[in-house]
């Protein structure tokens, strides 16, 4: 019995510290709200140098093939730093659907372009129901003389403007679970345009993605078996989302208990006021124990437990709301100065609430757990 | 990480799990309708810790020369607490000798203190109570006032201590008393062992809301204590007492106790109709049930986490600074949440006819209530944390 990280995952997560320190500190985050593709090229050939982009990625693909624990401690130090960019959805969900679904040839054409962050990769899930189910999943790929083509819309797919190719959620056939199929839709396709969503959080852009007789590249698996490998992409996804917000609240706390070690009013450190203290000690009270649901949750989906869905609803559905609450938190605790566009502390506000509804909301997944406990 | 355990330890697992199923006492229903206090339900308490020490399920960690275990192994000490949940166990009536006296003295104690006092408690031959809180020094414990006069080799102790759990059939009390009163308040605290029995003591029961009367006021009234009962050295009480205060460690395996409130709780929801329907199809209800299940689970996997880390051999970090915190109101909502479910039947008390699992409900809202006070209030948890675990400066 062993609940703790090894040698080597201390050391990566310490680095990835240190490294996104330098290389991805809040003026760098701050420089990317305004750029267009809300994406920096050269941070993302670094992460790939790292070896990041192919963390998950078998050795024989050029990756390093490590699994979700070790993927879930990078994303939390992601979350630390508000990284922007397609990374979660690129180098994990992405990545993990060609792993799982793809055919020799499709991992060979992929995945060794993604593991050295030549190309990039996201997911295109959600239509305009916002469903989670399969059900939402309508977008017909109709089939022709020389394969399927797509046509309809896919809503708040990440990052769509710097793909290279998509992962597409569509209905081959049926209304249910079966006829889920995951297409593969190069980005250069025909029929393929992108329209970007104005959304709050600028590190997590979003786009709505509409295809018109939109040829696809082939099915990740067998056509109309989709729906198991997505209901697997949303687990993981649900962890992923989970490490970034444990990693953002860590930070939200650190930078506020930091300020008030600073700020003084009614001449003295508003830290000693218990008012705050008290505030700082709830985050910490629901920091801690946290951070072992997102542990547990990815050894859970590594090892193929029989809980590991669930452990990502239990996980998802804390993180969910102690992101929330500790950036709210945290901006109190920095009073007027906090509230200002000027002030970094917003970035992480922002990223907590997209991280809270994406891929389901705690509401959601506590349904799910009272699904899966039998009541 | 592998969450799979050992052989060794499935096997220990196994072997513990076959004698408390026979030997845990069965539920005697002439027994429980006795007070608390009564000398027959003491007495089978006693037994019953006698018989878990004699079969080596009792405090494994201490060293065999006190008559413990001598085995450091924390997984299989673990293993003993969490399987005495599962089985449903008493408590043990000695464990604060257990918890805080007995590691205390392991600590600092004299040779002859520890050879004195450590094998009673395991075997539950002398109870011990703790005198720490008084009228005047809740949270504020330093500033206790209970006096102790060093007159020749004897102590003539005079004050008065309150919240004493256990008082009215401990033997002993290990006691903080203040002998430099000239002295800053932390530094003018000894650390004393009082036998119960002494001239001068009277223990006047407290009631509690729950209607039992578990601890007491105990007044000293020139009450001769000998010198050789200090521990540690004089007027160094406060360091004495704190260097086992906060055995966060004491905490590992106590979740699963929550776990299985957590699972009486869901048994309970799918059972109780409420306003028409089985509470556990209430949205709202089921809403609540799975929050509580999160964290739940994010304090079992809290303590696998800590478990580890005290394997390895690390110290506790921040993450261990909230397990009172937390788990107490982690226990308190669940019984809450019971109540809720109840709702109309939720006051019932437990000869009620109509009462729902026997009232431990209603009953244990507030003892869990009584916990998240005793041993340091929440809001001195907070204190603790913010200023401990985050340097948070404090208040002037």
């Amino acid at each position: 019995m062993d609940f703790g990280l090894s040698e080597e995952q201390d050391l990566l997560q310490r680095s990835a510290r240190e490294f996104l320190a330098q290389e991805c500190s809040p003026q760098f985050v701050r420089a990317l709200l305004d750029d267009e593709q809300g994406f920096s090229p050269a941070l993302h050939r670094k992460m790939a140098e790292l070896g990041w982009t192919g963390l998950l990625v078998p050795e024989k693909f050029g990756g390093l093939g490590l699994g979700l624990l070790d993927m879930a401690l990078l994303l939390e130090e992601m979350g630390r730093a508000v990284a922007p960019g397609p990374f979660l959805f690129s180098s994990a969900l992405a990545t993990f659907a060609l792993m799982r679904g793809g055919s020799s040839a499709q991992k060979k054409a992929w995945l060794p372009r993604l593991a050295s962050g030549e190309a990039i990769a996201t997911l295109a899930f959600l239509e305009a129901s916002d469903r989670l189910d399969a059900a939402g999943i309508t977008l017909k790929a109709r089939k022709k003389r020389n394969g399927y083509l797509l046509s309809g819309t896919k809503m708040f797919v990440p990052f769509a403007a710097v793909a290279d190719v998509f992962v597409v959620a569509v209905r081959t056939r049926g209304k249910g679970e079966k006829g889920v199929s995951l297409a593969l839709v190069e980005r250069d396709a025909p029929g393929l345009t992108i329209q970007p969503l104005d959304i709050f959080d600028r590190t997590r852009r979003v786009y709505e993605v509409q295809f018109k007789e939109t040829p696809i590249a082939g099915f990740l698996g067998k056509e109309g078996k989709g729906w198991k490998l997505l209901a697997q992409l949303q687990d993981l996804a649900c962890v992923g989302l989970s490490a970034d917000s444990l990693g953002g609240a860590q930070q939200a706390l650190d930078m506020a208990v930091e300020y008030t070690k600073v700020r003084e009013q009614f001449n003295r450190p508003i830290a000693s006021f218990q008012a705050l203290k008290h505030m700082a000690a709830e985050m910490v009270s629901e920091i801690e124990p946290a951070r072992s649901l997102v542990w547990y949750a990815a050894y859970a989906f590594d090892s193929r437990a029989s809980d590991a869905s669930r452990a990502a609803s239990v996980a998802k559905a804390r993180l969910s709301e102690v992101y929330t609450r500790t950036t709210n938190k945290a901006v109190q605790m920095h009073g007027g100065i906090g509230f200002t566009w000027e002030h970094d502390m917003h970035f992480w506000f922002k990223r907590a609430k997209w991280n809270e509804f994406a891929f389901g909301a705690a509401a959601y997944h506590r349904e799910r757990i009272a699904h899966f406990d039998g009541y | 990480m592998d969450l799979t355990y050992s052989k060794e330890d499935e096997s220990f697992r196994q072997t513990v799990r076959t004698w408390l199923k026979a030997n845990v006492p069965k539920k005697d229903k002439t027994l429980s309708d006795l007070p608390p206090n009564d000398p027959q339900r003491i007495q089978r308490a006693k037994d019953w810790q006698r018989r878990l020490y004699e079969a080596g399920y009792v405090a494994l960690g201490w060293p065999q020369a006190y008559g413990g275990q001598g085995d450091t192994d924390i997984m299989r000490q673990t293993i003993v607490n969490e399987e005495l949940v599962l089985a449903r166990a008493p408590g043990l009536i000695g464990a604060s000798g257990l918890t805080m006296l007995g590691p205390t003295l392991l600590q600092v104690g004299s040779e002859e203190q520890k050879q004195r006092y450590l094998p009673t408690v395991l075997n539950a031959e002398e109870i011990w109570c703790q005198g720490y809180s008084e009228p005047g020094s809740g949270s504020d414990l330093a500033s206790l006032r209970t006096k102790a006069e060093l007159v020749g080799d004897e102590f003539i102790v005079n004050g008065q201590k309150v919240w004493t759990s256990g008082a009215q059939f401990s033997d002993w009390m290990f006691c903080l008393v203040r002998t430099d009163p000239d002295a800053p308040k932390h530094r003018g605290i000894s650390y004393i062992l009082i036998d119960m029995k002494t001239p001068g003591i009277t223990v006047r029961p407290l009631v509690q809301m729950t209607g039992d009367a578990g601890f007491n006021e105990v007044f000293f009234e020139d009450v001769r204590v000998p010198r050789e009962n200090l521990v540690g050295e004089l007027n160094q009480g406060w360091l004495v007492a704190n260097a086992t205060l906060f055995h966060e460690r004491n905490m590992l395996g106590s979740t699963t106790r929550t776990q299985l409130m957590l699972q009486n709780l869901i048994r309970l929801a799918r059972s109780q109709s409420r306003y028409g329907q089985p509470a556990a199809e209430d949205p709202i209800i089921r809403q609540q049930l799975a929050d509580l299940t999160t964290r739940v689970e994010a304090m079992k996997y809290h303590s696998f986490r800590q478990l580890t880390d005290a394997t390895r051999g690390r110290q506790p970090g921040i993450g261990a600074m909230v397990n009172k915190l937390v788990g107490t109101e982690l226990n308190h909502d669940i019984c809450a949440l019971a109540l809720e479910i109840m709702n109309s039947y939720a006051p019932l008390n437990r000869r009620a006819s109509h009462v729902i699992d026997n009232g431990i409900w209603p009953y244990e809202f507030m003892f869990t209530l009584g916990l998240i006070i005793g041993g340091g209030t929440s809001q001195i948890q907070k204190n603790i944390i913010s200023e401990r675990g985050l340097g948070m400066p404090k208040a002037r």
